[in-house]
């Protein structure tokens, strides 16, 4: 547990040392604060269309548009592709840039495991990626204050986000310690999760069997019910297996170093 | 303290290093000596356990390198070529993380810490952030991070490396300064680092030890006559042959080529336990010709090195 604290923060040091969290925060919530103030734009003009339309059919009672239906979903939805382009940047130093330092050395001949060097730099960088999401939690206050959304499927979406962050930063971490190059870091990360991003668009032309296996492996596939105010064990087990899967390929390629006699 | 006993590491079908034998007693320095490749860093590795030996054993403190390895890194300190360091920590918040998973308890840390940056001479620069400093006060964190621990063995791979002679001079006091405390292996190229501060040599090359034993009783071992460097004036082929005639000279080599007459220098070698250099004196004045300059040759372990090492390729 020491151990692992310790690498813990040094790694979180290290992402707040250095501009890499304030640039990463800065851009994300740039670009989803532009993409949730187009939504909200949006609904805005939906509601107007709406109510003349009402008006129009002589003033009946047309029931409400759904806040959480049209905004909070629809911007989840944009929000999951920023961080597919983000996270492998928080990702990619993770052990590229010890490996190239040298820095592996000092670490693997130290009395630490390598699972307590790995659990310390995948909840840093998870603990990184939360803080950031939880600042997006201010866009909901805003619904809030104008508004009435349902705050239980915003939570449940939170909850899916979070998962889905741990799965992006198992993949990407798995990338990291593949290379010491931190860009061929990067577009292995990149290429991985596209790829699982977008394997179910297969599964149309796949037959029956085949096309509910790759819809499974989907990882946006599980989201959706997150964003709807459902949580189904079936989808938390999916991103924790994924997780563990991620991480324990990343230990063994850390230690295939030492079969290698 | 140290045992290594026909250890050996290939990388595929290259042979890295092999039959390697030696040990190290408590509180020792010995020195490692090597041309460039070959297999210092890689028997540091396999001692540090960075790398799995690919047969023989070897042990550290009474603990194997493979079975034991979580032990053999709690009692060694490390430091590679390359100092392992983070660039953007500074040198106080780095030797804590250092000392944090070396396994210095939570009350010992300020006190292991502040130890180090001063046996180390870091004090003043507590603060820097590592990556703004010079290679020489770089190379001094690395060493720091290496005995934050007080380790009981001391594993250093061309500690002196690209640093100015300044530099070079104050580390190899540091590790002076730490005989007798810690077990300490030096791996380098550089010789005279060898002479200055280690009781034991080993001597490899290609992966294999060539020579082994204390910096006197290699040169020693290597020395198989005594040899003179004597500068005369006189004809060439008659200053040869008296010299020649003198009793237990078994050569005579003329250096360079000079113009006859002129000053020439011979380099002459005779028999083990015998000096020459008085009768050589009498020779040469008795028959009118001048000596200029008469200096023993003693054999340095630079010339220990080069044989070793040079022979080697040549088998």
């Amino acid at each position: 547990m020491r151990n692992f604290l310790a690498v813990y923060t040094k790694e979180m040091r290290s992402y707040f040392v250095s501009p890499v969290a304030y640039v990463i925060a800065g851009v994300f919530l740039f670009l989803s604060g532009y993409l949730f103030r187009n939504i909200l734009m949006q609904f805005n003009f939906l509601c107007m269309q709406f109510a003349q339309q009402a008006q129009y059919m002589g003033g009946q009672n047309l029931p409400n548009l759904n806040l959480n239906e049209i905004v909070v979903t629809q911007f989840f939805g944009v929000m999951d592709f920023i961080w597919l382009l983000v996270v492998p940047m928080l990702t990619m130093r993770l052990f590229a840039e010890e490996k190239k330092n040298g820095t592996m050395e000092l670490l693997m001949t130290s009395p630490i495991s390598s699972l307590q060097v790995l659990l310390g730099k995948f909840f840093a960088c998870l603990s990184l990626y939360t803080i950031i999401v939880a600042l997006t939690l201010v866009y909901c206050l805003i619904l809030e204050l104008y508004g009435e959304p349902d705050w239980g499927p915003i939570f449940s979406a939170y909850l899916g986000y979070i998962l889905l962050g741990g799965t992006f930063i198992a993949v990407g971490t798995l990338a990291s310690a593949l290379t010491e190059n931190q860009i061929v870091a990067v577009l292995l990360s990149f290429g991985m999760l596209l790829l699982l991003w977008l394997i179910d668009w297969s599964a149309s032309f796949a037959g029956p069997t085949a096309a509910k296996i790759l819809q499974h492996i989907s990882i946006i596939e599980h989201l959706k019910d997150f964003q709807r105010g459902v949580i189904d064990t079936k989808d938390v087990i999916f991103y924790l297996s994924f997780i563990f899967f991620g991480l324990f390929l990343t230990t063994r390629i850390i230690e295939s170093r030492r079969w290698r006699r | 303290m140290i045992e290594v006993s026909d250890l050996a590491k290939y990388y595929g079908d290259l042979t890295a290093v092999e039959n390697l034998t030696f040990r190290a007693e408590k509180g020792e320095i010995l020195g490692f000596l090597g041309p460039n490749g070959a297999g210092k860093t890689t028997t540091m590795r396999m001692l540090t356990c960075y790398l799995p030996p690919s047969g023989g054993r070897a042990s550290v403190a009474g603990f194997d390198v493979v079975d034991e390895s979580m032990e053999v890194r709690k009692r060694i300190g490390y430091l590679p070529e390359q100092p392992p360091v983070y660039n953007d920590m500074t040198v106080q918040a780095y030797l804590r993380f250092v000392a944090k998973i070396k396994g210095v308890s939570s009350a010992g840390l300020k006190g292991a810490v502040d130890g180090v940056m001063e046996k180390v001479g870091l004090t003043d620069r507590r603060d820097s952030v590592i990556g703004h400093l010079s290679k020489g006060y770089r190379q001094r964190v690395g060493l720091g991070q290496a005995l934050v621990h007080e380790p009981d063995v001391l594993i250093l791979d061309e500690p002196t490396v690209g640093l100015d002679p300044n530099q070079i001079i104050e580390i190899r006091e540091v590790i002076k300064g730490l005989k007798g405390e810690h077990t300490i292996i030096l791996s380098t190229h550089i010789l005279s680092e060898v002479s200055m501060t280690c009781e034991k040599v080993v001597i490899i090359n290609n992966g294999r030890i060539v020579g082994e034993g204390t910096p006197e009783s290699l040169t020693a071992q290597m020395r198989e006559g005594e040899v003179v460097r004597a500068q005369i004036s006189g004809p060439r082929e008659s200053v040869e042959g008296v010299l020649r005639s003198i009793g237990g000279v078994v050569d005579v080599v003329p250096e360079g080529a000079a113009e006859e007459g002129d000053d020439q220098v011979y380099v002459v070698s005779s028999q083990p336990d015998q000096d020459i250099r008085e009768q050589l004196v009498r020779k040469v004045v008795e028959n009118g010709f001048a000596l200029r300059e008469l200096r023993p040759l003693d054999i340095t372990l630079e010339e220990v090195f080069r044989r070793l090492t040079t022979e080697e390729v040549a088998v």
